[in-house]
């Protein structure tokens, strides 16, 4: 059951590796409705300076800079739901409070 | 369809955060439900098997520790596959949101709660989708898109009894209603008005909801997703 699963995050780690260098950068939909409607502009700035704005990490190559920030990025998910998991449901309720 | 901040006001967006924290307290309660389960042990036992002063103690089985696995997992892809935007029409791209693809692999709950850390994440460490719209993001791709497309898909596949159509069309409804419910939110906040908004936005994401379909499908398939009709 959970052999699928491990593939499913190899597989993971590799669209956010190597198969997103070839996404798309054409604005998303969202996006080219505020570009058409005029109302882009009202966008703000992230409050804060984020780790990796863009989905850049800061080298000098473009395809390295997508491959290292989406297999940042997939790492990054992979644990926070697992830290979360570990502390929203621990495996003895009440032991630690 | 990550909403950046500025598009919706204070008052939509203040809103939504609220309703936002309200169904992840929801969704938290609602998977702990299935993951632990009542143990009784006695503090004293006889061997003829008497026991004194039992307690129960709630433990987490171990489908709720595989099920944690197979969440971490489902957000990854869902993470990665969202990087990948495709071309739909000239100079308009979109991507996977993968609610109801997790909703399906995990349950509804669950299935809110990873689109609700992916957006966190995206947020909080990329700047994709506003800090203050990101109770507006987890209503309308976790909410909107996990919960309310699982029901959709649910429904769909009552009638249809085959998996893969009723997540195909699910998933293309589960975007195009995500994405009209933003356009209502734009012409609440004034940005802009509720027709105009409305059809470019359910325009577009009628078409990007095709990726989405073919995407859900092609994952559902790989992992051989069958459903037991228990639920």
């Amino acid at each position: 059951m959970n052999k699928k699963y491990i593939y499913l995050a190899l597989i993971a780690f590799l669209i956010g590796g190597i198969v997103s260098l070839f996404a798309s950068s054409s604005p998303d939909g969202l996006e080219k409705v505020a570009e058409d409607k005029g109302f882009i502009q009202t966008a703000l700035d992230y409050p804060f300076q984020t780790l990796l704005p863009d989905y850049t990490f800061p080298v000098n190559n473009e395809y390295l800079a997508t491959a290292l920030a989406g297999t940042i990025g997939t790492v990054v998910v992979f644990l926070i739901i697992l830290l979360a998991g570990k502390v929203l449901f621990p495996a003895r309720p009440g032991a630690g409070t | 369809m990550h909403i950046p901040d500025g598009f919706l006001n204070s008052g939509t967006s203040g809103s939504l955060i609220v309703a936002a924290v309200g169904f992840l307290s929801l969704a938290v309660s609602r998977v702990r439900q299935g993951f632990f389960e009542k143990v009784r042990t006695a503090t004293l036992a006889t061997p003829e098997g008497a026991e004194f002063g039992s307690t129960t103690v709630a433990k987490l089985t171990s489908y709720g520790r595989n099920k944690m696995f197979r969440m971490a997992v489902v957000g990854a892809f869902v993470f990665a596959a969202q990087m990948v935007d495709f071309p739909v029409v000239h100079g308009t791209s979109g991507h996977l949101l993968g609610g109801v693809l997790a909703a399906i692999l995990l349950g509804p709950w669950a299935g809110m709660l990873v689109i609700a850390a992916v957006l966190a994440v995206q947020s909080l460490m990329f700047a994709d989708g506003g800090l203050v719209a990101l109770g507006a993001n987890i209503i309308n791709m976790g909410v909107i898109g996990a919960v309310g497309g699982y029901y959709a898909y649910r429904f769909l596949f009552k009638r249809i009894k085959k998996v893969l159509p009723a997540a195909f069309i699910a998933a293309w409804l589960s975007v195009v209603v995500a994405a009209s419910v933003c356009a209502v939110e734009l012409s609440v906040s004034g940005t802009e008005n509720l027709a105009q908004s409305f059809s470019a936005m359910a325009g577009i994401h009628a078409l990007i909801g095709l990726g989405e379909g073919l995407i859900t499908v092609m994952v559902l398939i790989g992992l051989k997703h069958k459903e037991k009709n228990n639920e």
